[in-house]
């Protein structure tokens, strides 16, 4: 079964995704912050994060490039989730090192074909 | 609405399209239909249809036509056909073309156009286009309104990220405020026209293969013969046809051959010189 960590700081969020995720047979695991997930990604590197690209503490940018520099860290796939519309945005994510996107909302069907594409689903 | 005049409906658009509604998807049609009924000035469906069946105005048809038959699509969609394509069709093709370095091909009801950038765009990270290759894809559907967007190009970010990755969307696809409008190189490979696929492919001329995918199972046995005997008709001898997955589960197609291993995928089995098109 593939781990899957989603990182958002809205709780609901957090929820909706794990759900479909579970339906989908994945293990799930969440983190509201980038701090946190990168500490809990030190103990148990996942196969894929949902990262979402507003955050509080932690820019995604900077918890990409972290994450990319720590041990196993190369390994997962990331997702990185988005309300902007913009290839900057998307460009930048890329550098830093996600792998896909998605745009927000999504549902079910929107998130299994892109975990299809990365060949997670 | 009522039974009889949907069934009556669903009988007229077959005779148009080939395309057999299943009558009992009561909620569908008339979700459908609604919108063109609004446009035609009348309140509810069940109204535009009694008109519709009274009178039988030919611009209410086309649009009730368009609104009955348009299908959902998204990019790469069900990719496996895509793949074998690249890896098992287009090699082949390379090979035999060798000598003329041209290619064509027909997308046969493309939708609103997500399909044909799909091919597209494979074909453009082959190096055949960079070799000098000339490749020409034609983009057919039998609604207006789909083809129409389909040469424009532009699609909503809902549109691209279904089966679209993100590398394609940046390397494809230029924004145009909360939209994405696809590359002015793409576009040019490919001729787009509504074309019924009941009427005389003639005009299409010779092609090396056809992509007629989630068309087919819309249609009856006789229908369906008569179509892939036009679509066999306008192959090369050595072309080949891509359907769906699932939608010719029999061994036994006519005018085709199954290739072994390769779900949706037939190769033309009588030379294009034998057949005549409009016999029926």
């Amino acid at each position: 079964m593939k781990h899957c960590m989603i990182v958002d700081d809205s709780r609901v969020i957090r929820r909706v995704a794990s759900r479909i995720l579970e339906d989908l047979s994945f293990e799930t695991s969440e983190a509201e912050s980038g701090q946190m997930a990168l500490e809990a990604c030190r103990h148990r590197m996942p196969d894929v994060i949902l990262l979402d690209s507003h955050m509080p503490s932690m820019s995604y940018l900077e918890f990409l490039r972290t994450l990319r520099r720590q041990a196993n860290g190369a390994h997962p796939v990331v997702v990185f989730c988005t309300t902007e519309n913009d290839v900057g945005h998307i460009n930048d994510a890329l550098g830093a090192g996600a792998n896909e996107y998605i745009m927000k909302p999504f549902d079910r069907e929107s998130l299994q074909s892109k975990l299809a594409e990365i060949g997670m689903a | 609405m009522n039974p009889a005049d949907i069934a009556l409906l669903v009988e007229l658009l077959k005779r148009r399209t080939g395309i057999a509604l299943n009558p009992a998807k009561t909620h569908l049609i008339e979700s459908r239909l609604t919108p063109v009924a609004r446009q035609f000035g009348f309140r509810k469906a069940d109204a535009l249809l009694r008109d519709l069946l009274r009178h039988g105005r030919e611009a209410m048809w086309r649009a009730a036509t368009e609104a009955l038959t348009t299908n959902d699509t998204w990019f790469f969609r069900d990719r496996a056909p895509f793949e074998q394509f690249r890896d098992a069709v287009l090699p082949v093709l390379a090979l035999r073309r060798a000598a003329t370095r041209k290619l064509r091909i027909w997308c046969c009801a493309v939708s609103t156009g997500q399909e044909v950038y799909s091919l597209a765009m494979l074909l453009q990270e082959t190096p055949l286009l960079a070799e000098g290759w000339d490749i020409e894809l034609i983009a057919t559907d039998l609604n207006s309104q789909s083809i129409a967007r389909a040469r424009e190009g532009l699609y909503t970010s809902y549109e691209v990220q279904r089966g679209l990755g993100i590398r394609r969307l940046i390397t494809y696809f230029n924004q145009e405020g909360d939209k994405w409008r696809i590359a002015g190189r793409l576009g040019r490979m490919i001729q787009f026209r509504t074309f019924n696929l009941l009427d005389d492919a003639g005009w299409v001329g010779t092609v090396d293969a056809v992509f007629c995918r989630n068309v087919l199972i819309y249609f009856e046995e006789p229908v369906k013969a008569r179509v892939l005997d036009r679509l066999a008709g306008t192959l090369a001898e050595d072309g080949y046809l891509i359907t769906g997955n699932a939608e010719m589960p029999d061994k036994v197609v006519p005018f085709f051959e199954a290739l072994p291993g390769r779900r949706g995928l037939y190769a033309v089995t009588r030379p294009a010189f034998m057949l005549v098109s409009g016999t029926y």
